[in-house]
């Protein structure tokens, strides 16, 4: 899949771009503040539906504008395609791919996937177990419609259900006839999310392996797996969840179920978080993206659009190189890439002869460069 | 002076609080903008509107108000709004009392006898549960429904619930509850609607089609 061109309008510190794309790398280099990444958050707004770094549509508009636009026409298994987003303040936002509107957002999500490699990725390791599911979350969906519409009903479901037995505490009633409907409703629909997310951990640990084993040059072991609780029988989640209901009542929330799954990290038989180093830690996330990147591709034939933000914060030059020349290999599709150093990328290429396009990013201004000769 | 930033809506002005000429006309505003829909700025044009009718008229308006809040209160049986004890559904010979519908609220009933072809009773559950928004079965007529079907003499009892996760929650809730009064227990079919392109159908509605296929009566 290609990007291969890119308008933006009012978009963040962007008054106006107009950006042709190359098929394989696209670089963006300029200062800080100057609007490198932002350009790599208008493609992730397109394959998403969302920027990566604020969630609210109304702070991504330039200030003092009174709208957005971010509009780009892909290439996707040879057919031609435009989406484009619209913001405008104090309204909904405006999706459309090919002029169409779309009413559901999430029938968009996956079939323009993209990957981001971004340097506050480490909190995928440091944060709380919410990051980890989303995360894993945001994989299956880009393959798997019925995960996600049954995600989106799990999580409205445990809304309901939750402020129901606040509602128990609050006015010290118990009635377990009516939660019973409610966890009646979630245990088919949880079995669906607990069988595709052990397939998917299990799918994915090999090609995980193999990736990291390339970065890290075989230095050390590291694993990954699903903890879990419920399994993906209806029956037995629906017992679990009738089980611990004198529990759910004393925390006045819903105690059992996929909303507490967890991805663990290790370094050989330790947990990664509290024990690699920072230098591990990247590594591992940045294998983690590559190998979710050919995962998507397998699961869905298309190959995905690389955003790499700042890759030099993650890992040493020496690792950026051996990544850049899998880019000329095919492992990749289309890439991405924002730098402070004008030079550094661009000499990088230049002995793998890869079709490198530079652009000079100054003050939401971006201006093609022409393709440094080394 | 105060220069408006240059994404004001008109609209914007209205939220401000603005001085209106008379307290009269600020409080009847107050009151338009409590009814569901009516912002502010609507309120102020309706009741601008008022001002411009003949008195009388306006006194009609507000007399079939109170009129109407009222002489009109929930039927004895099916909870359905009436004037009498009973509504004329429920005392209309007619009609099959072995069968009863149940629906959300008035407005789902006066749609399903809308099509005329419905000859049985109804129940009207006054809401759907949703704990978020604090309706429990006890905001709702379930006891009575519960009991009404306890007394006997109802067959089936037709569960015409919204196709949303509140809805089949008190469907469910219903049912569990209504499992004693031994009556048929149905619901509305749910699938590809009439004079709809299969194409154009959610996969929802297309897989509940599938599941829930009939024997094809030519």
């Amino acid at each position: 899949m290609l990007l291969k061109h890119l308008h933006l309008v009012h978009f963040k510190n962007h008054s106006g771009a107009d950006v042709s794309l190359g098929p394989q790398v696209n670089c963006f280099l300029g200062d800080n503040g100057s609007g490198k990444t932002n350009v790599l958050d208008a493609v992730h707004y397109l394959c998403f539906c969302k920027s990566y770094f604020n969630p609210i549509d109304g702070q991504n508009i330039a200030h003092g504008e009174p709208f957005m636009l971010v509009q780009g026409d892909f290439e996707r298994l040879e057919v031609e395609e435009r989406v484009s987003c619209g913001v405008k303040r104090g309204a909904k936002k405006q999706f459309k791919r090919n002029d169409k509107p779309y009413t559901r957002l999430a029938d968009h999500i996956g079939r323009f996937p993209a990957v981001m490699i971004a340097p506050d990725d480490a909190a995928l390791i440091q944060e709380g177990s919410e990051m980890r599911r989303k995360w894993m979350d945001a994989v299956i969906s880009q393959y798997d419609r019925a995960y996600l519409d049954a995600l989106i009903d799990v999580n409205k479901s445990l809304v309901q259900r939750n402020a129901l037995l606040r509602y128990f505490a609050e006015n010290r009633t118990f009635d377990a006839s009516l939660l019973a409907p409610w966890d009646a409703r979630i245990a088919p629909k949880a079995a669906v999310i607990a069988k595709a997310r052990k397939a998917f951990v299990d799918d994915f640990l090999p090609g995980f392996l193999s990736t990291y084993a390339e970065i890290s040059g075989g230095a050390e072991e590291v694993g990954l797996s699903l903890t879990t609780h419920v399994n993906d029988d209806p029956e037995a989640i629906a017992a679990k969840m009738h089980q611990a209901q004198d529990e759910d009542r004393r925390l006045r929330r819903t105690t059992v179920g996929i909303h507490k799954d967890d991805v663990v990290f290790t370094l050989g038989t330790h947990a990664l978080k509290r024990f690699g180093s920072q230098g591990q830690q990247k590594s591992f996330v940045v294998a983690l993206r590559l190998a979710q990147l050919a995962f998507i591709e397998q699961a869905t034939g298309v190959k995905p659009i690389l955003l790499l933000d700042d890759i030099f914060d993650k890992i040493d030059e020496k690792r950026v190189e051996a990544l850049m020349k899998r880019v000329t290999n095919g492992t990749f599709g289309q890439v991405f890439i924002t730098d402070t150093h004008l030079g550094r990328i661009p000499d990088m290429f230049a002995s793998t002869g890869a079709d490198v396009r530079v652009f000079e990013v100054h003050q939401g201004e971006v201006k093609v460069q022409t393709p440094s000769k080394a | 002076m105060y220069v408006l930033p240059r994404w004001s809506h008109p609209a914007i002005l209205y939220l401000r609080p603005v001085q209106l000429p008379s307290r009269l006309i600020e409080a009847a505003v107050d009151q338009m903008a409590t009814l569901p829909g009516i912002g502010r700025r609507t309120a102020l044009r309706l009741v601008l509107h008022m001002l411009a009718r003949d008195e009388d008229r306006v006194r009609d308006f507000a007399e079939a108000m109170v009129a109407m809040r009222s002489g009109v209160k929930p039927c004895g049986t099916c909870h359905n709004p009436t004037e009498e004890e009973t509504c004329n559904l429920c005392a209309n010979p007619h009609r099959d009392d072995a069968t009863v519908c149940v629906v959300e609220d008035v407005r789902d009933l006066l749609a399903l006898e809308s099509i005329g072809e419905y000859r049985g009773l109804y129940h009207v559950l006054g809401g759907v549960i949703s704990p978020m928004d604090g309706v429990g079965p006890a905001d709702l007529t379930v006891d009575a429904l519960v009991s009404r079907a306890a007394e006997g003499g109802i067959k089936e009892i037709i569960l015409a619930l919204p196709a949303s996760m509140e809805g089949d929650t008190t469907a469910f809730y219903l049912a569990k509850r209504l499992v004693e009064s031994e009556c048929m227990l149905t619901t509305l079919a749910r699938g590809v609607s009439v004079g709809e392109a299969l194409q154009y159908a959610d996969e929802a509605t297309l897989s509940s089609s599938l599941l829930n296929r009939l024997p094809y009566k030519g």
